[in-house]
Protein backbone atom coordinates (compact mmCIF):
# COMPACT_ATOMS: atom_id res chain seq x y z
CA UNK A 1 0.00 0.00 0.00
CA UNK A 2 1.48 3.28 -1.16
CA UNK A 3 1.43 6.44 1.00
CA UNK A 4 3.45 9.65 1.20
CA UNK A 5 5.29 10.00 4.50
CA UNK A 6 6.97 13.31 5.31
CA UNK A 7 7.21 14.11 1.62
CA UNK A 8 8.64 10.77 0.47
CA UNK A 9 6.88 7.70 -0.99
CA UNK A 10 6.48 4.89 1.52
CA UNK A 11 5.17 1.36 1.17
CA UNK A 12 3.04 -0.07 4.00
CA UNK A 13 2.40 -3.84 4.17
CA UNK A 14 -1.21 -3.29 5.28
CA UNK A 15 -3.58 -0.46 6.23
CA UNK A 16 -1.82 0.34 9.50
CA UNK A 17 -3.13 2.58 12.24
CA UNK A 18 -1.18 5.74 13.05
CA UNK A 19 -0.04 4.00 16.23
CA UNK A 20 1.34 1.06 14.22
CA UNK A 21 3.17 3.38 11.87
CA UNK A 22 4.80 5.26 14.77
CA UNK A 23 5.81 1.99 16.40
CA UNK A 24 7.27 0.76 13.12
CA UNK A 25 9.23 4.01 12.80
CA UNK A 26 10.27 3.73 16.46
CA UNK A 27 8.98 7.20 17.20
CA UNK A 28 7.67 7.73 20.74
CA UNK A 29 4.18 9.23 20.40
CA UNK A 30 4.58 11.73 23.24
CA UNK A 31 6.34 14.58 21.51
CA UNK A 32 5.14 14.43 17.93
CA UNK A 33 2.04 15.52 16.07
CA UNK A 34 0.54 13.58 13.17
CA UNK A 35 -1.43 14.81 10.23
CA UNK A 36 -3.23 12.84 7.53
CA UNK A 37 -4.17 14.81 4.42
CA UNK A 38 -3.64 18.04 6.40
CA UNK A 39 -5.99 16.95 9.20
CA UNK A 40 -4.41 16.68 12.67
CA UNK A 41 -4.94 13.33 14.34
CA UNK A 42 -5.44 13.63 18.09
CA UNK A 43 -3.08 11.49 20.15
CA UNK A 44 -5.95 9.51 21.64
CA UNK A 45 -7.08 8.57 18.12
CA UNK A 46 -3.74 7.06 17.00
CA UNK A 47 -4.81 3.41 17.61
CA UNK A 48 -8.12 3.78 15.76
CA UNK A 49 -7.08 5.94 12.84
CA UNK A 50 -6.30 3.70 9.87
CA UNK A 51 -4.02 5.01 7.13
CA UNK A 52 -5.49 4.57 3.63
CA UNK A 53 -3.88 4.14 0.22
CA UNK A 54 -2.44 7.43 -1.15
CA UNK A 55 -2.77 9.21 2.19
CA UNK A 56 -0.34 12.04 2.80
CA UNK A 57 1.02 11.49 6.29
CA UNK A 58 3.13 14.00 8.20
CA UNK A 59 4.95 13.24 11.45
CA UNK A 60 6.07 16.49 13.03
CA UNK A 61 8.35 17.27 15.96
CA UNK A 62 9.79 20.26 17.80
CA UNK A 63 13.48 21.02 17.30
CA UNK A 64 15.88 23.81 18.22
CA UNK A 65 14.87 27.19 16.84
CA UNK A 66 14.41 30.85 17.61
CA UNK B 1 11.22 49.96 44.16
CA UNK B 2 10.21 46.32 43.86
CA UNK B 3 10.35 44.94 40.34
CA UNK B 4 7.38 43.08 38.96
CA UNK B 5 7.74 39.92 36.90
CA UNK B 6 6.96 39.30 33.26
CA UNK B 7 3.30 38.33 32.93
CA UNK B 8 1.87 37.14 29.61
CA UNK B 9 -1.83 36.34 29.40
CA UNK B 10 -2.04 35.93 33.17
CA UNK B 11 0.98 33.62 33.45
CA UNK B 12 4.10 34.79 35.32
CA UNK B 13 7.58 33.98 34.00
CA UNK B 14 10.68 33.93 36.17
CA UNK B 15 12.83 35.94 33.76
CA UNK B 16 12.37 38.63 31.13
CA UNK B 17 14.75 36.78 28.83
CA UNK B 18 13.30 34.42 26.24
CA UNK B 19 15.98 32.32 24.60
CA UNK B 20 16.00 30.44 21.33
CA UNK B 21 17.34 26.90 21.08
CA UNK B 22 18.63 26.95 17.49
CA UNK B 23 22.11 27.23 15.98
CA UNK B 24 24.13 25.84 18.91
CA UNK B 25 27.11 23.74 17.84
CA UNK B 26 26.04 20.91 20.17
CA UNK B 27 23.11 20.10 22.43
CA UNK B 28 25.54 20.11 25.38
CA UNK B 29 26.47 23.71 24.60
CA UNK B 30 22.81 24.67 24.29
CA UNK B 31 22.09 23.11 27.65
CA UNK B 32 24.96 24.94 29.35
CA UNK B 33 23.84 28.24 27.77
CA UNK B 34 20.27 27.68 28.95
CA UNK B 35 21.47 27.07 32.49
CA UNK B 36 23.64 30.21 32.42
CA UNK B 37 20.89 32.38 30.90
CA UNK B 38 18.15 31.03 33.17
CA UNK B 39 15.44 32.25 30.76
CA UNK B 40 11.74 32.56 31.50
CA UNK B 41 10.90 30.62 28.34
CA UNK B 42 12.62 28.93 25.41
CA UNK B 43 11.50 28.88 21.80
CA UNK B 44 11.39 25.80 19.58
CA UNK B 45 10.70 25.28 15.88
CA UNK B 46 8.18 22.83 14.39
CA UNK B 47 9.56 20.53 11.70
CA UNK B 48 9.12 17.11 10.11
CA UNK B 49 10.66 14.20 11.99
CA UNK B 50 13.81 13.33 10.08
CA UNK B 51 13.30 9.64 9.35
CA UNK B 52 16.87 9.16 8.15
CA UNK B 53 18.70 10.97 10.93
CA UNK B 54 17.30 10.51 14.42
CA UNK B 55 19.91 12.62 16.19
CA UNK B 56 17.57 15.62 16.52
CA UNK B 57 15.17 13.55 18.62
CA UNK B 58 17.43 13.74 21.67
CA UNK B 59 16.83 17.53 21.75
CA UNK B 60 14.37 17.24 24.64
CA UNK B 61 16.89 15.48 26.86
CA UNK B 62 18.94 18.67 26.93
CA UNK B 63 16.19 21.10 27.94
CA UNK B 64 16.10 21.89 31.67
CA UNK B 65 12.96 20.34 33.17
CA UNK B 66 9.95 22.58 33.72
CA UNK B 67 11.11 25.36 31.41
CA UNK B 68 8.10 26.86 29.59
CA UNK B 69 8.19 26.16 25.82
CA UNK B 70 7.23 28.74 23.21
CA UNK B 71 6.82 27.06 19.80
CA UNK B 72 7.26 29.29 16.78
CA UNK B 73 5.97 29.31 13.22
CA UNK B 74 9.40 30.14 11.80
CA UNK B 75 9.76 29.33 8.13
CA UNK B 76 6.13 30.16 7.29
CA UNK B 77 5.55 32.62 4.47
CA UNK B 78 1.77 32.92 4.72
CA UNK B 79 -0.97 32.96 7.34
CA UNK B 80 -2.35 29.51 6.41
CA UNK B 81 0.99 27.77 7.02
CA UNK B 82 1.46 29.67 10.30
CA UNK B 83 -2.01 28.63 11.50
CA UNK B 84 -1.35 25.00 10.53
CA UNK B 85 2.01 25.04 12.32
CA UNK B 86 0.43 26.56 15.43
CA UNK B 87 -2.21 23.82 15.55
CA UNK B 88 0.45 21.11 15.19
CA UNK B 89 2.49 22.74 17.98
CA UNK B 90 -0.50 22.84 20.30
CA UNK B 91 -1.31 19.20 19.66
CA UNK B 92 2.31 18.19 20.21
CA UNK B 93 3.27 20.34 23.18
CA UNK B 94 -0.03 20.91 24.99
CA UNK B 95 0.54 24.65 25.15
CA UNK B 96 -1.67 27.52 24.02
CA UNK B 97 1.46 29.65 23.44
CA UNK B 98 2.54 30.38 19.89
CA UNK B 99 5.10 32.80 18.52
CA UNK B 100 3.54 33.78 15.20
CA UNK B 101 6.17 34.45 12.59
CA UNK B 102 5.07 35.04 9.01
CA UNK B 103 8.11 35.99 6.98
CA UNK B 104 7.73 38.24 3.97
CA UNK B 105 11.20 38.20 2.51
CA UNK B 106 14.01 35.62 2.73
CA UNK B 107 16.83 38.17 2.72
CA UNK B 108 15.74 40.69 5.33
CA UNK B 109 13.49 38.14 7.11
CA UNK B 110 11.12 41.03 7.69
CA UNK B 111 7.64 39.94 8.71
CA UNK B 112 4.72 39.93 6.33
CA UNK B 113 2.59 42.05 8.64
CA UNK B 114 -0.63 41.39 6.71
CA UNK B 115 -0.14 37.64 7.06
CA UNK B 116 0.91 38.07 10.69
CA UNK B 117 -2.27 39.99 11.48
CA UNK B 118 -4.42 37.47 9.63
CA UNK B 119 -2.85 34.50 11.45
CA UNK B 120 -3.12 36.31 14.80
CA UNK B 121 -6.85 36.91 14.32
CA UNK B 122 -7.53 33.25 13.47
CA UNK B 123 -5.39 31.84 16.29
CA UNK B 124 -6.78 34.19 18.96
CA UNK B 125 -10.27 32.98 18.00
CA UNK B 126 -9.06 29.40 18.43
CA UNK B 127 -7.91 30.13 21.97
CA UNK B 128 -4.18 30.48 21.37
CA UNK B 129 -1.99 32.87 23.36
CA UNK B 130 -0.45 34.66 20.40
CA UNK B 131 2.98 36.33 20.57
CA UNK B 132 3.51 37.86 17.14
CA UNK B 133 6.92 38.75 15.76
CA UNK B 134 6.35 41.98 13.90
CA UNK B 135 8.00 45.02 12.40
CA UNK B 136 8.57 48.15 14.47
CA UNK B 137 5.53 49.82 12.88
CA UNK B 138 3.37 51.25 15.69
CA UNK B 139 0.22 51.06 13.55
CA UNK B 140 0.61 47.33 12.91
CA UNK B 141 1.41 46.91 16.61
CA UNK B 142 -1.91 48.55 17.43
CA UNK B 143 -3.80 46.32 14.97
CA UNK B 144 -2.18 43.22 16.48
CA UNK B 145 -3.11 44.33 19.98
CA UNK B 146 -6.69 44.98 18.84
CA UNK B 147 -6.72 41.49 17.33
CA UNK B 148 -5.99 40.05 20.76
CA UNK B 149 -2.23 39.44 20.66
CA UNK B 150 -0.89 38.64 24.14
CA UNK B 151 2.35 40.52 23.49
CA UNK B 152 3.78 42.65 20.71
CA UNK B 153 7.24 41.56 19.60
CA UNK B 154 8.84 44.15 17.32
CA UNK B 155 12.20 43.43 15.74
CA UNK B 156 15.25 45.48 16.72
CA UNK B 157 16.97 44.67 13.40
CA UNK B 158 16.82 41.68 11.03
CA UNK B 159 16.64 38.20 12.61
CA UNK B 160 20.11 36.83 13.27
CA UNK B 161 21.84 40.03 12.14
CA UNK B 162 23.10 41.10 15.56
CA UNK B 163 22.83 44.76 14.59
CA UNK B 164 21.09 45.83 17.79
CA UNK B 165 18.24 48.33 18.09
CA UNK B 166 18.73 50.34 14.90
CA UNK B 167 15.64 52.45 15.25
CA UNK B 168 14.65 53.11 18.86
CA UNK B 169 12.07 55.78 18.04
CA UNK B 170 9.28 53.57 16.62
CA UNK B 171 10.01 51.05 19.38
CA UNK B 172 9.36 53.83 21.88
CA UNK B 173 6.08 54.69 20.18
CA UNK B 174 5.03 51.05 20.48
CA UNK B 175 6.12 50.90 24.12
CA UNK B 176 4.14 54.02 24.91
CA UNK B 177 0.89 52.90 23.28
CA UNK B 178 0.79 49.17 24.09
CA UNK B 179 -1.08 47.81 27.08
CA UNK B 180 0.19 44.26 26.54
CA UNK B 181 3.88 43.46 27.20
CA UNK B 182 6.28 44.51 24.44
CA UNK B 183 9.13 42.08 23.87
CA UNK B 184 12.01 43.00 21.61
CA UNK B 185 12.44 40.04 19.29
CA UNK B 186 15.33 39.66 16.87
CA UNK B 187 18.44 41.64 16.09
CA UNK B 188 20.02 41.82 19.52
CA UNK B 189 23.78 41.27 19.18
CA UNK B 190 25.31 41.73 22.59
CA UNK B 191 24.45 42.49 26.21
CA UNK B 192 24.29 46.27 25.77
CA UNK B 193 21.60 45.80 23.09
CA UNK B 194 19.53 43.80 25.54
CA UNK B 195 20.15 46.38 28.26
CA UNK B 196 19.07 49.18 25.91
CA UNK B 197 15.85 47.33 25.06
CA UNK B 198 15.06 47.07 28.75
CA UNK B 199 16.04 50.70 29.43
CA UNK B 200 13.56 51.78 26.77
CA UNK B 201 10.89 49.99 28.80
CA UNK B 202 10.53 46.65 27.04
CA UNK B 203 8.95 43.89 29.10
CA UNK B 204 11.45 41.37 27.81
CA UNK B 205 13.86 40.38 25.07
CA UNK B 206 13.78 37.31 22.82
CA UNK B 207 17.08 36.27 21.28
CA UNK B 208 18.86 33.27 19.83
CA UNK B 209 21.81 33.94 17.52
CA UNK B 210 23.48 36.49 19.82
CA UNK B 211 24.03 33.71 22.33
CA UNK B 212 24.39 30.69 20.03
CA UNK B 213 26.95 32.35 17.76
CA UNK B 214 28.98 34.13 20.42
CA UNK B 215 32.57 32.90 20.70
CA UNK B 216 31.62 31.63 24.14
CA UNK B 217 27.85 31.05 24.15
CA UNK B 218 27.71 30.15 27.84
CA UNK B 219 29.46 33.34 28.93
CA UNK B 220 27.30 35.39 26.57
CA UNK B 221 24.19 33.73 27.99
CA UNK B 222 25.19 34.98 31.42
CA UNK B 223 26.02 38.42 30.01
CA UNK B 224 22.56 38.61 28.48
CA UNK B 225 20.90 37.66 31.74
CA UNK B 226 22.85 40.39 33.54
CA UNK B 227 22.30 42.90 30.70
CA UNK B 228 18.56 42.42 30.89
CA UNK B 229 18.61 42.74 34.65
CA UNK B 230 20.79 45.87 34.52
CA UNK B 231 18.63 47.46 31.83
CA UNK B 232 15.45 46.68 33.70
CA UNK B 233 16.81 48.18 36.94
CA UNK B 234 18.00 51.28 35.09
CA UNK B 235 14.55 51.67 33.56
CA UNK B 236 12.87 51.38 36.95
CA UNK B 237 15.44 53.65 38.60
CA UNK B 238 14.84 56.39 36.03
CA UNK B 239 17.89 57.83 34.35
CA UNK B 240 19.12 61.39 35.00
CA UNK B 241 18.30 64.03 32.43
CA UNK B 242 20.91 64.73 29.77
CA UNK B 243 22.57 68.15 30.08
CA UNK B 244 24.37 70.29 27.57
CA UNK B 245 27.40 71.09 29.75
CA UNK B 246 29.38 69.40 32.47
CA UNK B 247 28.30 69.51 36.09
CA UNK B 248 30.98 68.88 38.71
CA UNK B 249 30.41 65.93 40.96
CA UNK B 250 32.71 67.30 43.69
CA UNK B 251 31.93 70.47 45.72
CA UNK B 252 33.09 73.67 44.02
CA UNK B 253 33.68 75.49 47.35
CA UNK B 254 36.45 74.98 49.88
CA UNK B 255 39.20 74.57 47.31
CA UNK B 256 42.71 75.24 48.63
CA UNK B 257 43.72 76.63 45.24
CA UNK B 258 43.49 80.45 45.06
CA UNK B 259 40.32 81.55 43.20
CA UNK B 260 42.52 83.71 40.95
CA UNK B 261 43.93 80.55 39.36
CA UNK B 262 40.48 79.17 38.45
CA UNK B 263 39.34 80.11 34.91
CA UNK B 264 36.16 82.22 34.92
Amino acid sequence: MKITLNGDPKELPAPWSVQQLLEHLQIPGGRVACEINLKIIKRAAYPNTIIQEDDVVEVIQAIGGG
Amino acid sequence: MQDSQLVIAGVTYKSRLILGTGKYKTFELMQAALIAADPGMVTVAIRRVDLKDRSSQSFWNYLPKGLPILPNTAGCYNADDAVRTARLAREMLDTPLIKVEVIGDPKSLFPDVEGTLQATRILVKEGFTVLPYTSDDPIIARRLEEAGAATIMPLASPIGSGQGILNPLPVRFILEQCKVPVIIDAGVGTASDAALAMELGAAGVLMNTAVAEAQDPVMMARAMRLGIEAGRLAYLAGRMSKKFSGSASSPTVGLSTPASRTPQ
